[in-house]
């Protein structure tokens, strides 16, 4: 089953990198290629790819999932400005430092879109992630040290929707 | 229209870049830096890009969605990893940091 999903995903990767379509005639050569090569590559690499494949057939968490786009954007956007701001100020308003987050997320897939999401975000990045549930994380303006307010001011608005996607 | 649209998110992903490259400049150390350059160069390619998704033809929107997402996906790797290796490998933060969890446990 881990195959199969690999090599659907393959070969969606492989259609959209080529279109296959001229002149609203579909290019069966590139399609058939892209088949044989998606396969042969899914045999092979298909024991490595996931954990847990029958999370893959929750119709849910693919809405969640493009529920959770606008809001990863929305974050993405305020961070940029933040470091613009930052950045241009003549009087650098910095007050960096390393804290210590704490999340309910225990899957690797979970952790690391969690991870990566708080990289995208306002002024935090993510530096090490210990797979009992603690991050750690450079945050650009410090404003607490305490484990349970900062984890309510950086995880909490992205744990609801990555939870209900990958756990 | 299209165009004008494309044309004005390609000005704003150029903006990003530059406010990216000057906080690589300007900002202390190299973790701050990493901020700066990854946010903001995430930011500005992917605008770049999204500009290119709306004024081009079919296949290059295609290739232009596809390398939007993979960009979200590996940027924010590759500073994770950064900064992690620094980490690792010993360097100090700026003398000005305030708290540093990693080295009080």
């Amino acid at each position: 089953m881990k195959k199969g999903i690999l090599i659907i995903l393959l070969f969606i990767c492989w259609i959209l990198l080529t279109t296959p379509i001229k002149s609203y005639e579909i290019d069966w050569q590139i399609l058939i290629v892209g088949l044989v090569i998606s396969i042969i590559s899914g045999f092979i690499f298909g024991e490595g790819f996931t954990e847990s494949p029958h999370k893959f057939f929750g119709i849910k968490r693919y809405l969640w999932a493009i529920a959770y786009i606008p809001v990863l954007i929305f974050w993405c956007i305020i961070a940029n400005f933040d470091v613009a701001y930052r950045v241009l100020h003549p009087n650098l308003p910095i007050r960096p430092g390393i804290v210590k987050v704490k999340t309910r997320l225990r899957s690797k897939s979970g952790l690391t879109a969690l991870a990566n999401s708080i990289t995208l975000t306002p002024g935090t990045m993510s530096v090490e992630i210990d797979p009992t549930g603690y991050l750690y994380i450079h945050w650009i303006n410090v404003k607490t040290d305490d484990i349970e307010k900062v984890t309510e001011l950086i995880v909490r608005r992205f744990e609801k929707i990555l939870e209900r996607i990958f756990e | 229209m299209r165009e004008t649209l494309s044309l004005i998110f390609m000005v704003i992903g150029c903006f990003f870049n530059l406010f990216g490259c000057i906080g690589l400049v300007r900002l202390p150390d190299v973790y701050n830096r990493l901020q700066a350059s990854t946010k903001c160069v995430t930011l500005g390619t992917c605008c770049v890009l999204f500009g290119i998704l709306i004024s081009g033809p079919v296949n290059i929107s295609f290739k232009a969605f596809l390398t939007i997402v993979f960009i979200l996906i590996s940027s924010p790797t590759v500073a994770h990893a950064l900064s992690r290796a620094s980490i690792k490998s010993g360097i100090k933060l700026w003398e000005k940091s305030v708290v540093n969890k990693m080295e009080e446990e």
